[in-house]
């Protein structure tokens, strides 16, 4: 029988047990962290709730480095920077807040390094900058070294720094407590969360004006990927759910070097610190994709140039599927000071010792550039129905989970840990003032059927239990052509696999018509498994097949709005490479989407290109 | 390939037992991960504990120990192990379920040590400087990635869970301690100058041999000791 009857959710008194803060940071990745400390610095009453100790959030995978024009290795300033941005972003970017992100850059980092963070040194004591793909000096002439970097280890060592900041003002922490949807007081702001104890399945309201988002990215929907786990996109399923947009959702980025066959990231430090790309004659292949910067191109250029070289039969291995990383003309010693994370990964999955012998790689799934759209203050928007920009109130949203648009169509590599600590602590410092403006809306009611909406969410997670083994699947349902051996007996697990798949093959690193229509048209199959699927784990602690499927559902509307938006864009800019329309359109498509999940639509906005304090960059050819 | 893997929910269980799994050898690959096999369990049984997250060895999550030794799941290759494979949770910590331990005391010795660098306060405009032999002193303290593989397997730790400060701590104090920018070490080393928080350590290098990193917080422990000496 199943349990939930007898200890439905719902019965619990959630009201009574309501918590009221001047912020929630949902979140404790490098972003949520930062923002938090920026809040508690300022004396305020906050709460961060992230379903993962703080730090095992992805941040710490962070491996390069972060970019600032500090000009300690080659001269530079933050314009030259911008421009690399807009240009890495196929100019699909926020020219406004690629400015200020690259204005900020400098000063950011140096607090970084005051909060502790253990960055590489040079002989004159400064911070070591390394060189990375994308970045030049003087607008496209020499390679600029702008990433600063604490070894190849640097989100980790910024992520701890951030965690130990945090431990040194006592800010408030819910360690695995998982945020299953926001909600709205009685005006339609975004005024509480619900949220979960992982430990004991306890629901909890934590009510709040100022809820920020900083949930990290969704890579887990693609199937090789380098992301955690974790990466699920819980608060761009919140988003969805609560009736607002994503932005760009189409833009994801396959970085050129993961383990091959397995995801791994290997770092752009690694080509950076001089590491070449080679087929299967041992050519250096990407002096005939980007002659002037070869294996510097930005991610998208040297993700297709591997892909063609594979599909053109170039390929390595036994199975010419992937292409080598070569940086066995490097000393051994840079290798153990600057890469000494690489090697061990190396070692680790693919048994090669990269001092010895060249790792084999292959692109796979990074970062999602699309996300939750803010504004430059880190509020969310959302348009209106004549299609004007809204401030969502109540609602904030920083990092991978965000998009701000300062990646546009492709991120440059250095720019996403910048990007974090850039916009959390800019969102903070919104939220602040926020609360110094209105501090009376902690009293506001909170809404009903929102309320409602989400009680009936977790609910169908409690009575979905079924401990009879014949949990059988309606096999009309497993009816597609890519899944030719149906379940037997249906589950959470298989259904994330097999979304993974169609994912991978509908929305890969090339992407046409035919592929993306039959993703969209499997999509629906996936959509009805989950809603039938039973669980076979009734337990309270630690259920982990629950939690599973309500990320589950945030992972599968984070599949529509990408295969959708995918769909729809007839161009091929940046990671969204299209076989059917190779050329990028600044005519039809220098412009954002905007994905509804309610309609199942798109609405389309205004790329911003002007610049608060210099001259536009205008979009030109993109070459390397 | 057989696995034996302790299982403890306190909802339904007096104490922890130990179940039998069989993973198809047809599914293990030279380089499988004891991180993968244990989620083809946990497809056969969706109720199996444990955590993970980042899947490459630097996030922490997945200590526990394997045959008798703690170790991060997902990058100890399953070939690498005796079968049965005998997998408990990290040692000398309250289980919470199956393989999933309450790291609480782990992380509060941790914040004892304050573990945040305390530097004399610049302007936006410079940083601090630091020379790369400077830094060259971080390594092999700063890597540290709080799994606690190193804590749970130690005896001092187990004996006196409340008092000695255990390894991962001490080792995140002599980070701070060694750190050319920090201004508060003699406050450091005052604080950390006990029979009980550094000078329970015996030295058994079990913490060392656990270790997924390859770090050395007995060493750590050993040079904060003699700095004790030196300063005091």
């Amino acid at each position: 029988m199943p349990k939930s009857s007898t200890n439905n959710p719902a019965t619990k008194n959630l009201l009574e047990n309501t918590l009221s803060f001047d912020a929630v940071i949902v979140g404790a990745g490098g972003a949520g962290l930062r923002a938090a400390l920026q809040l508690a610095e300022s004396g305020h009453k906050i709460a961060v709730v992230s379903k993962v100790f703080p730090t095992r959030s992805h941040t710490v995978a962070a491996q390069g480095g972060i970019n600032a024009a500090l000009g300690n290795v080659t001269p530079d300033n933050w314009q030259w920077h911008m421009y690399d941005t807009i240009k890495g972003s196929d100019y699909l970017g926020d020219q406004d807040a690629i400015e200020y992100m690259c204005q900020e850059a400098a000063e950011i980092v140096r607090e970084l390094e005051h909060f502790g963070v253990p960055f590489s040194r040079l002989e004159n004591g400064k911070i070591y900058q390394r060189a990375f793909g994308g970045q030049s000096q003087n607008y496209g002439e020499d390679q600029a070294h702008r990433t600063c970097a604490a070894a190849d280890r640097t989100g980790h060592a910024i992520l701890h720094s951030l965690y130990q900041q945090n431990i040194r003002l006592g800010t408030t922490i819910f360690e695995e407590f998982y945020a299953i949807d926001l909600l709205k007081d009685t005006q339609g702001a975004i005024n509480g969360i619900m949220v979960m104890n992982i430990h004991n399945s306890e629901y909890q309201i934590l009510k709040s004006p100022n809820i920020l988002l900083a949930t990290g990215g969704a890579g887990q929907v693609f199937r090789t990927n380098t992301n955690a786990g974790i990466n699920t996109g819980d608060g761009l399923g919140m988003v969805l759910r609560a009736g607002y947009t994503l932005q760009d959702m189409e833009f994801w980025q396959f970085h050129p070097t993961g383990v091959a066959g397995k995801g791994m990231l290997i770092s752009e430090a690694a080509r950076g610190e001089g590491g070449v790309l080679r087929n299967a004659s041992g050519e250096a292949f990407m002096e005939k994709y980007a002659p002037h910067v070869k294996d510097l191109a930005s991610r998208d250029v040297v993700s297709r140039a591997i892909a063609v070289e594979v599909q053109q039969g170039r390929g390595c291995g036994p199975n010419k599927d992937h292409v080598l990383l070569d940086l066995t003309h490097l000393d051994g010693e840079v290798i153990k000071n600057r890469l000494p994370g690489i090697r061990d990964i190396s070692i680790t999955f693919a048994g090669i010792d990269p001092i010895e012998q060249a790792v084999p790689v292959f692109p796979t799934c990074h970062y999602m550039m699309g996300g939750i759209p803010t504004n430059l203050k880190g509020q969310v928007i959302t348009p209106n129905q004549d299609n004007s920009q809204q401030v969502v109130k109540g609602l904030y949203a920083v990092g991978e989970c965000a998009c701000v648009s300062v990646h546009g169509a492709n991120r440059l590599g250095g720019n996403s840990l910048l990007d974090i600590v850039v916009f959390g602590r800019k969102a903070a410092q919104t939220i602040s003032e926020q609360i110094a403006l209105s501090p009376a809306n902690h009293q506001a009611e909170l809404d009903t059927a929102s309320l409602q909406q989400v009680m009936e969410r977790i609910e169908r997670w409690h009575n979905a239990v079924d401990n009879s083994v014949d949990n059988l699947v309606d096999n009309s349902i497993n009816n597609s052509e890519d899944h030719n051996k149906p379940p037997i007996s249906d589950s959470v697990a298989l259904i994330k696999k097999d979304l993974q798949k169609i994912m991978e093959q509908g929305c890969g690193v090339f992407r046409e018509e035919s592929s993306m229509r039959h993703a969209l048209q499997q999509l629906p199959f996936i959509e009805k498994r989950l809603q039938t699927v039973c669980l076979t784990d009734d337990s309270d602690i630690f259920n982990l097949e629950r939690l599973s499927a309500l990320e589950l559902e945030n992972l599968l509307a984070i599949a529509f709005a990408t295969a959708n938006s995918a769909l729809a864009r007839q161009e091929s800019r940046g990671a969204h490479s299209r076989i059917d329309y190779q050329q990028r359109d600044d005519q039809a498509w220098l412009k954002h989407t905007l994905y509804n999940h309610q309609t199942r639509s798109l609405s389309y906005k205004e790329v911003n290109l002007n610049p608060i304090s210099r001259e536009p960059f205008t979009p030109k050819k993109r070459e390397y | 390939m057989k696995l034996i893997i302790n299982r403890y929910n306190p909802e339904n269980d007096q104490a922890p037992y130990e179940q039998f799994f069989e993973v198809d050898d047809a599914l293990i690959q030279p380089d499988t991960m004891l991180l993968e096999v244990l989620q083809m369990v946990r497809e056969q049984d969706p109720s199996l504990g444990f955590r993970s997250s980042c899947q490459e060895g630097v996030c922490g999550s997945d200590g526990m120990n394997v045959n008798g030794k703690n170790h991060l799941s997902c990058i100890t290759p399953v070939t690498s192990l005796k079968q049965p494979i005998v997998i408990k949770p990290l040692p000398g910590l309250p289980i919470i379920k199956d393989l999933i331990i309450d790291m609480k005391l782990f992380y509060q010795q941790y914040q004892d040590v304050k573990p945040f660098l305390q530097a004399t306060p610049l302007n936006p405009s410079q940083e601090h400087l630091q020379t790369p032999k400077e830094r060259a002193k971080l390594d092999g303290s700063y890597e540290c990635i709080l799994c606690g593989c190193c804590s749970t397997s130690c005896p001092s730790f187990w004996w006196n869970p409340d008092q000695f400060s255990g390894p991962a701590a001490l080792l995140a104090a002599s980070r701070f301690v060694i750190d050319s920018r920090d201004i508060k070490h003699i406050e450091r080393l005052k604080e950390l100058d006990s029979p009980t928080k550094t000078f329970r350590c015996r030295h058994i290098q079990n913490c060392t041999d656990a270790c997924p990193k390859g770090l050395n917080p007995s060493r750590a422990i050993q040079e904060l000791k003699s700095i004790m000496v030196k300063e005091s």
